[in-house]
């Protein structure tokens, strides 16, 4: 049984046990202890960070935190210039980018076309006028530039084209799309909107993941588009809104709802904008990560099993001893519970500190560029905690057992060493 | 204060029983320093642990092995006091915590502990080592630590297995003149030894051979013992 003074004598042995211990030994399981954390947050959380970099891709690429888009019943935004207005004088939100989007075609490869009942190198695009410093702004989209240059507020009939025209970069056929041969920066193609047809000269060529929603589109100024589109008005197809950090999209988009806007336009945040299936996605890896977390959960359990019976085994002598003077087992056994929790704390604490000190802010800076996604390390507190509090009630019990198995041995057996 | 009758204790290592004791008829009288002696083998220390609740044994006419290692663990505490013959202290502990330890054990405070374990050390002339480890001492300082350990809690009986079996004869001597002092003052103390030097000590030596009392012999002193 348990009681007050076991637990003191538990804890003055402990503590002097591990003052006094091998540094080299301490440390060797403190870092034991540390990689079963970053195993079991940092994998977890990485490959959540995986789909929540794909998530994230269209948050800072296409939508922001809220995105407004026509009604199903209409083409475009009503009264875009009236609500682009309204934005402007609004203290949430950081930057705002409106688009003209619509669908079309690229013609490439036209002088060289000798056959003409030869299939034409054409393909299906999405084009999208956007105000190059703005969107840049938003996007950070010149930042994606892999061949040619960015879009500049004076060009005219330039394009930038997205990945999946281009033959060298395209991860593959799709429905609607094919790719573009022989296309570098500085080769001619011709756009066509609404029967409309322009040539262009491609500007720059994207280099983005194949899940990025600018993969599949073609950007270029957006009074070119409207032009193309045949718009006389202002009226945009997308806006999409970057707040301010620390604004709460959700009620921002109540807000806006609230304000009428949500009576001519589709008000939508991110999560509810981004595609079907992300969440799912997200879901299943995250169960795939916490069943790898769990084995490394398994394998630190027994790391501190197989150190705390080797330490109590080497010291059975001394536990006989301590027994042999009067003091109890469970003060005995208390000592090394306490030891492992040592272990477990530092170790998480370590992992904790390298974690939110390190890893998070530096890979949310710097995502790990992967061919699905710009990967970050999702890890929330609440859900580190009971990873925390896994890894330290496994080490109580990793610690507790071997300590109880040498604790149990006859007295004067272990004084004498005797089997 | 403590009897014994008829003990008998064997060893089993598979099919080979060896009878280590061979039916002890003994006691021990409050205040008394008793020597057990013999020549190695004959059941002396077996003999000591028997007594001393480290092995199993009758207590006040209840077998020991009817205790639970609860009971038995705070009857030790309480009652008896150990100092072996490798000294056993504790290495991670210094010499005021590993004579604070047993103490603590009590329920008393850690301050309360480790000042009597500063007055049992200094009583044994290792009050300027408190904070030494084990390691950073002589083998005859360890050994004054073990008896500043075993007697710091007052204990009613002093058991000492061959304490001056690794000492030279300097150590060795005051160690015995600390078992002198400590009887001198009252303390029950069983002893085994097989130095004849060192039981001129004690009030009563009894010697064994093969698991029997062969010889028993008083010393004469001038106090009065308590009867059995």
């Amino acid at each position: 049984m348990f009681s007050i003074v076991h637990i003191r004598v538990g804890f003055y042995l402990a503590l002097r046990q591990l003052r006094r211990a091998s540094r080299w030994t301490t440390s060797l399981i403190v870092f034991v202890m540390l990689l079963t954390f970053l195993n079991l947050v940092v994998v977890t959380g990485l490959l959540v960070g995986i789909v929540a970099g794909i998530s994230n891709q269209f948050r800072i690429q296409q939508t922001g935190d809220v995105m407004i888009t026509a009604l199903d019943t209409k083409d475009y935004i009503e009264n875009s210039p009236h609500i682009l207005s309204f934005l402007h004088t609004l203290p949430q939100p950081h930057i705002v980018s409106a688009r003209y989007s619509t669908s079309g075609t690229i013609e490439a490869n036209y002088y060289f076309r000798v056959d003409l009942n030869e299939k034409p190198n054409e393909t299906g695009a999405s084009i999208v006028g956007i105000d190059p410093a703005v969107e840049n702004d938003f996007s950070n989209l010149s930042r994606y530039i892999g061949e040619g240059h960015y879009l500049s507020e004076n060009d005219y009939d330039a394009v930038l084209l997205g990945p999946q025209f281009v033959d060298r970069y395209s991860f593959g056929e799709q429905p609607g799309l094919t790719p573009l041969k022989n296309v570098y920066p500085g080769t001619k193609v011709r756009l066509t909107i609404n029967g409309n047809t322009r040539e262009v000269v491609v500007k720059g060529i994207l280099d983005v993941p194949a899940n990025s929603p600018l993969a599949a589109r073609v950007f270029m100024p957006a009074s070119e588009v409207r032009q193309l589109m045949g718009r006389t008005d202002y009226a945009v197809n997308e806006i999409a809104i970057l707040l301010k950090p620390g604004t709460d999209g959700v009620a921002f988009r109540d807000l806006l709802k609230r304000s009428g806007i949500g009576d001519k336009a589709k008000v939508q945040t991110f999560e509810e904008g981004i595609p079907n299936g992300v969440a799912e996605v997200q879901n299943t890896f995250a169960m795939i990560g916490n069943a790898i977390g769990s084995i490394g959960l398994v394998v630190a359990a027994i790391t501190i099993f197989i150190v705390i019976f080797i330490n109590a085994i080497t010291r059975r002598k001394f536990i006989g001893i301590l027994k042999g003077i009067g003091i109890s087992g469970e003060a005995i056994e208390i000592s090394y519970v306490f030891q492992s929790l040592f272990y477990a704390a530092i170790g998480s604490v370590l992992g904790m500190g390298i974690l939110y000190g390190f890893l998070v802010p530096y890979i949310s800076a710097n995502p790990i560029s992967l061919p699905i996604s710009e990967a970050i390390i999702v890890a929330p507190l609440d859900g580190t905690m009971i990873r925390i509090g896994l890894i330290v009630f496994t080490t109580i019990i990793a610690g507790y057992l071997p300590s109880r198995m040498i604790v149990r041995k006859n007295t004067l057996d272990s004084i004498l060493g005797r089997n | 204060m403590i009897q014994v009758r008829n003990l008998v204790k064997s060893f089993k290592d598979g099919p080979i029983e060896t009878r280590v004791l061979k039916g002890i008829d003994f006691y021990a009288r409050q205040g008394e320093f008793i020597a057990i002696m013999g020549r190695s083998g004959a059941g002396k220390s077996t003999l000591l642990y028997q007594m001393s609740l480290l092995d199993e044994i009758r207590i006040s006419g209840k077998e020991a092995h009817l205790m639970n290692e609860h009971e038995k663990m705070l009857f030790r505490l309480k009652e008896f006091g150990y100092v072996f013959q490798d000294y056993a202290l504790l290495p991670e502990l210094t010499a005021l915590e590993n004579v604070a330890l047993p103490i603590l054990m009590q329920g008393v405070s850690k301050g309360e502990a480790e000042e009597k374990a500063k007055v049992a050390l200094e009583r044994v002339g290792i009050g300027a080592r408190l904070n030494n480890l084990p390691s950073q001492l002589s083998g005859g300082e360890q050994q004054r630590v073990s008896v500043s350990r075993a007697i710091a809690h007052k204990p009613s009986v002093l058991f000492a297995d061959e304490p001056t079996a690794n000492l030279d004869r300097e150590s060795s001597s005051r160690v015995m003149d600390l078992f002198k002092e400590l009887h001198t003052s009252g303390q029950t103390i069983i002893m085994v030894t097989h130095e004849d030097e060192y039981s001129r000590f004690a009030d009563r030596i009894i010697t064994l051979d093969d698991g029997r009392i062969i010889f028993e012999k008083t010393v004469p002193r001038d106090k009065e013992l308590s009867p059995v």
